[in-house]
C-alpha cells in the first residue's frame, strides 16, 4: 500500500464533540420504549421465520435478529418530517417507523392486506405516511434513492432529514461514492448509517473490503463519521442524535458506522457455513442488544422481571394478531396483476 | 396448551427434508433461539431454532428418519407448568407420525391461476385512454427543436416550482446541447442544477427526488451514457408503483440525445428505443418536429410516470412551425399521419421521420402515395392508428435507426400479425440501422445508417413495383 488512507488529512471535528444531554442518561420511560421497540421487532422476525417455515411466506425472507438496537436507537431521535429509506433487510425498520405489524406481515405472506397489496413481498413495502421509502433489492441502489429524498427535503426547506441504511456488503457499492460526493458537495441532510453486520452475504467485511473502517470511508468527501457500539442501544441513540442534528443543521451529511450482528443467515436459505457455531454464540451470550438492555432496565429500577415480562405478553399477542391477519387476509384478487402498472392520475398531485 | 413443532422449509424449493440429529431431548427445557434439531436439505445441512418457549414433552420423528415432509409435525412443546400428559390429547389432535403431504399441509396452498383470456394476456398497457390531439388553428411560430424543447422546460417550470432540471452542463456551461440556455439566470442554482459526470449516481438521486413528489428533469448528454443510470431507471422509477401497491409513483422525466449523432463512433451512436419501450412502467416518447418536441415535453413533465424522452442531436438545429400556445401540449400515446396515402404505410420516429418524408415525396412520383406516419410515442405505442393505416394501404414499412433485432420494427411486425393479418398484401418490411456498432469511418457509417433510397426500395418491394 503506496496510498496514505485520506482520513489523515481530513478534519474531523464532529467526533470529539459532546452529546446531546438529553440522551446520556436515558429516563426510565426511554428505556422501557426501547426496550418495547426492539423485542417487538425479534418477536416478529422470529414468527415470520416461523411462517417462512410454513411456506406461508415465500421468496426472499430477509431477518433483521441481532441488529435491533440500530434501528430503534435511531428512530428514537428521528422527527415526523424526517425521511427513512433501507435495503431489502427492511422489516425492522417499518415496524420501528411505526408501520402496522399486521400490513407487514400480511405482505410477507403475499395478501391483499400487506402494504403492496401483496405485490412488492418482504423486500419492497413503503408507506408515505411514515415517511418510509422501502425496502429496495439491488444492493447500494438505496442509497443514491436516499441522498435524493435529502435533496427534497432541502429543495423543500422542510427542515427534513433523511436516512439511509446499507450493509458493509453495500458500502463498497460504486453509486454510494457518487452518492457521498454529492451529498457533500450539496450539503444534503442525510445520515449514511452502515449497518456492518460483518458479512456482505457470506463474505466477511476483512475478505470484502480493502479497509474495514467504515466510518471513515466519508474521508475522500469530506463526510465526518463516527464509529459506533450498534449493540447498544443507548450508544446508538446518542450517535444519532449526533449525526441528525449535525445535518438538521445545514452542514450536510454524517457517516454512523454501526457496529452490529446477524445472527440468522443472509437469507432464509443460508446455512451460515461462512462462521462459526461459537462466534454466532458468543455475540449472543456476550453482547445481545436485547439482553443487554434488560440488565440495564432492572439494575436501574426502571421494571421489575415482572413489568418485563408483562411487554412480553403484549408484544406477543401483537405478533400473534400479526400473524393471524397475515393467514387471513385474502390473496390479491386476480384484477390486481394489471393495476399499479402506471399512474392513471393526468396530472401528479 | 402445547405447542406443535412443524418440519420447517428452509429454502424457497424445499419440499421435504431429512432430519439428522435432534439437540434437545424430550424434557430439555427451550428457550427461543435454541438449536433443536438438525436438517439436511438438498442443498445443505441447517439448524432449526425454537420460536416458541417451553419444555420439549415428546419427539414425533426420531432423528435419522429421511424424507420428513414440510410441516409435518415433529415435535410436541410444553408450556411451563404443563406435564406430559397435556400430549395425549395434543398426539390424538395431531397429524399421524407418518408426515403429511406438503401440499395439504400448508393453508395457503398456491391456487392455479385463473385461466387467462388470450385476448387479455395481451394486456400488455394499463394505460389509460388516449385523448386526441387537441385541434389548433391558432397563431404559429418558428423555432429550432432546441429552442422548443428550451421553451417547454422553462414553462413548466415557471408553473409548478416542484419542476427542476439536473444534469452534466446543465447550468453554466448552458447546457452541452444548449438546451438549456438561459436556464440558470432564469431559475436559479437550485433548479438547475450541475451534477458531477456520475450517471449511477445522479439519476438514482433524482428518482429519490421523484418519491417525494418533486418533478425532476434528467438531462443526459446522451443515452449512451445513461446506460450505467439503467438500473434506477428500470429497478427504481419503473417498478416502483406496481411494487408499492400503488402508493410511491416517480414522477420523472430522462431526456437528451439518442441514436447516431455524426462520427461519433459505436459507443455515441446507439438508438434506445427498444430497451425502454420493453419494460412497464414506462412511457417512451422520441418527437421529430419542434411542435412534437415541446408538446410532448409538457406532456412529459405533467405526466406522474417516469417518462423517456428520446431526442435526436441531429434535430437540435432544425426549424418547425410550433403553435404560439403555452398551453399547447401533446398527448403521450398518440402517433400523427405526417402525409396521407393509400398506396403503402411508413413508420417512423424521431429522425427518421424526415428521411421517410423525403422517401415519400420521391415514391409519388412514382406513381406509389405513402402514409407516413410519425409515432411519437413508441410506449405505449399506437398500434390503431398503425393498424387503421394498414386496413387502407395493404402494405407497411419500418423505419428506424436502431438495430433490426428486437426493434420497434419487430414490434409493430407482431401487432400487425396480430390485428391486421388479413389485410396484408405483402410480407411487412423493415428498413433498420445495420446490424453491427456504429463505425467511426464517414463512408461506413453512412452505409450501417437507413437512407431515403433504402426506404423508396422498400416500399416499392412491398408495392410489388
Amino acid at each position: 500500500m503506496v496510498n496514505k488512507p485520506a482520513q489523515k488529512t481530513t478534519k474531523r471535528k464532529s467526533r470529539t464533540k459532546s452529546h446531546s444531554k438529553s440522551t446520556d442518561n436515558p429516563s426510565n420511560e426511554q428505556l422501557l420504549t426501547y426496550y418495547h421497540e426492539m423485542l417487538k421487532i425479534r418477536r416478529f422476525e422470529e414468527k415470520a421465520g416461523q411462517l417462512y417455515g410454513m411456506g406461508l411466506i415465500g421468496g426472499f425472507c430477509h431477518l433483521y435478529i441481532g441488529q435491533e438496537a440500530v434501528i430503534v436507537g435511531m428512530m428514537a431521535a428521528t422527527e415526523k418530517q424526517d425521511s427513512l429509506i433501507t435495503s431489502y433487510r427492511d422489516h425492522g425498520h417499518m415496524l420501528a417507523s411505526g408501520m402496522d405489524p399486521k400490513g407487514v406481515m400480511a405482505e410477507l405472506t403475499g395478501r391483499e392486506g400487506g402494504y403492496s397489496k401483496g405485490k412488492g413481498g418482504s423486500m419492497h413495502m413503503f408507506s408515505r405516511e411514515k415517511n418510509f421509502y422501502g425496502g429496495h433489492g439491488i444492493v447500494g441502489a438505496q442509497v443514491s434513492l436516499g441522498t435524493g429524498l435529502a435533496f427534497a427535503h432541502k429543495y423543500r426547506g422542510d427542515n427534513g432529514v433523511c436516512q439511509a441504511y446499507f450493509g458493509d456488503g453495500a458500502a463498497n457499492q460504486g453509486q454510494v461514492y457518487e452518492s457521498f460526493n454529492m451529498a457533500s458537495l450539496w450539503s444534503l441532510p442525510v445520515v449514511f448509517v452502515i449497518e456492518n453486520n460483518r458479512y456482505g452475504m457470506g463474505t466477511s467485511v476483512e475478505r470484502h473490503s480493502a479497509m474495514t473502517e467504515f466510518d471513515k470511508r466519508g474521508d475522500a468527501h469530506a463526510i465526518p463519521g463516527l464509529k459506533v457500539n450498534g449493540m447498544d442501544v443507548v450508544e446508538v441513540r446518542k450517535a444519532a442524535d449526533l449525526a441528525i442534528s449535525h445535518c438538521r443543521a445545514g452542514k450536510g451529511p454524517y457517516i454512523l458506522d454501526m457496529e452490529t450482528y446477524r445472527y440468522r443467515g443472509h437469507s432464509m436459505s443460508d446455512p451460515a457455513k461462512y462462521r462459526s457455531k461459537e462466534e454466532v454464540s458468543k455475540v449472543r451470550k456476550e453482547s445481545d442488544p436485547i439482553d443487554t438492555l434488560r440488565e440495564r432496565i432492572i439494575a436501574a429500577g426502571a421494571a421489575d422481571d415482572a413489568q418485563l415480562r408483562e411487554i412480553d405478553k403484549t408484544i406477543k399477542a401483537v405478533v400473534t394478531e400479526a400473524a393471524d391477519f397475515a393467514q387471513k387476509s385474502p390473496e390479491p384478487d386476480p384484477s390486481e396483476l394489471y393495476t399499479d402498472v402506471l399512474s392513471q392520475s393526468l396530472t401528479h398531485a | 396448551m402445547t405447542t406443535e413443532i412443524l418440519m420447517p422449509a428452509l429454502s424457497p424449493t424445499m419440499t421435504e427434508g431429512n432430519l439428522v440429529k435432534w439437540h434437545k431431548a424430550e424434557g430439555d427445557n427451550i428457550a427461543s433461539g435454541d438449536v433443536v434439531c438438525e436438517i439436511e436439505t438438498d442443498k445443505a445441512t441447517m439448524e432449526v431454532e425454537a420460536v416458541d418457549e417451553g419444555v420439549l414433552g415428546k419427539i414425533m420423528v426420531p432423528e435419522g428418519t429421511e424424507g420428513v415432509l414440510v410441516n409435518a409435525v415433529i415435535a410436541i412443546l410444553l408450556e411451563d407448568g404443563e406435564d406430559v400428559s397435556a400430549i395425549s390429547t395434543a398426539i390424538s389432535a395431531a397429524p399421524a407420525q407418518a408426515p403429511v403431504p406438503a401440499a395439504a399441509a400448508t393453508p395457503q396452498a398456491p391456487q392455479a391461476p385463473p385461466a387467462v383470456p388470450a385476448a387479455q394476456a395481451l394486456q400488455v398497457e394499463a394505460a389509460p385512454a388516449v385523448a386526441p390531439e387537441p385541434e389548433y388553428s391558432g397563431p404559429m411560430v418558428n423555432m429550432t427543436v432546441r429552442e422548443a424543447l428550451c421553451s417547454a422546460m422553462s414553462e413548466e417550470m415557471r408553473k409548478d416550482k416542484d419542476v427542476f432540471l439536473m444534469g452534466e452542463e446543465v447550468a453554466q456551461y448552458q447546457g452541452a446541447y444548449k438546451i438549456s440556455q438561459g436556464m440558470l439566470d432564469e431559475f436559479g442554482a437550485e433548479r438547475v442544477v450541475d451534477t458531477p459526470i456520475t450517471e449511477h449516481g445522479f439519476a438514482g438521486l433524482a428518482v429519490g427526488a421523484a418519491y417525494s413528489g418533486l418533478k425532476p428533469i434528467v438531462e443526459f448528454m446522451t443515452f449512451n451514457f445513461a446506460m450505467q443510470a439503467m438500473d434506477h431507471i428500470i429497478n427504481s422509477a419503473s417498478k416502483t408503483l406496481y411494487m408499492s401497491g400503488g402508493q410511491m409513483s416517480s414522477p420523472i422525466v430522462f431526456r437528451g440525445a439518442n441514436g447516431a449523432a455524426a462520427r461519433v463512433a459505436a459507443q455515441h451512436s446507439q438508438c434506445y428505443a427498444s430497451w425502454y419501450a420493453h419494460c412497464p412502467g414506462l412511457k417512451v416518447v422520441s418527437p421529430w418536429s419542434a411542435g412534437d418536441a415541446k408538446g410532448l415535453l409538457k406532456a412529459a413533465i405533467r405526466d406522474p410516470n417516469p417518462v423517456i424522452f428520446l431526442e435526436n442531436e441531429i434535430l437540435y438545429g432544425q426549424s418547425f412551425d410550433v403553435p404560439d400556445d403555452p398551453e399547447f401540449v401533446l398527448p403521450i400515446g398518440k402517433a400523427k399521419i405526417e402525409r396521407s396515402g393509400a398506396s403503402v404505410t411508413i413508420t417512423a420516429f424521431s429522425i427518421m421521420v424526415g428521411v421517410a418524408l423525403e422517401a415519400a415525396d420521391i415514391l409519388a412520383g412514382e406513381g406509389i402515395e405513402a402514409e407516413v406516419i410519425n409515432l411519437r410515442s413508441l410506449r405505449p405505442l399506437d398500434t390503431e392508428t398503425i393498424v387503421n393505416s394498414v386496413k387502407k394501404t395493404n402494405r407497411i414499412v419500418t423505419v428506424e435507426e436502431g438495430w433490426p433485432t428486437c426493434g420497434i420494427g419487430s414490434e409493430i411486425a407482431a401487432v400487425i400479425m396480430e390485428q391486421a393479418f388479413d389485410h396484408l398484401d405483402a410480407p411487412l418490411s423493415r428498413v433498420c440501422g445495420v446490424d453491427v456498432p456504429m463505425p467511426y469511418a464517414a463512408n461506413l457509417e453512412a452505409l450501417a445508417l437507413p437512407k431515403v433510397h433504402d426506404i423508396v426500395a422498400a416500399a416499392k418491394a412491398v408495392c410489388y413495383a
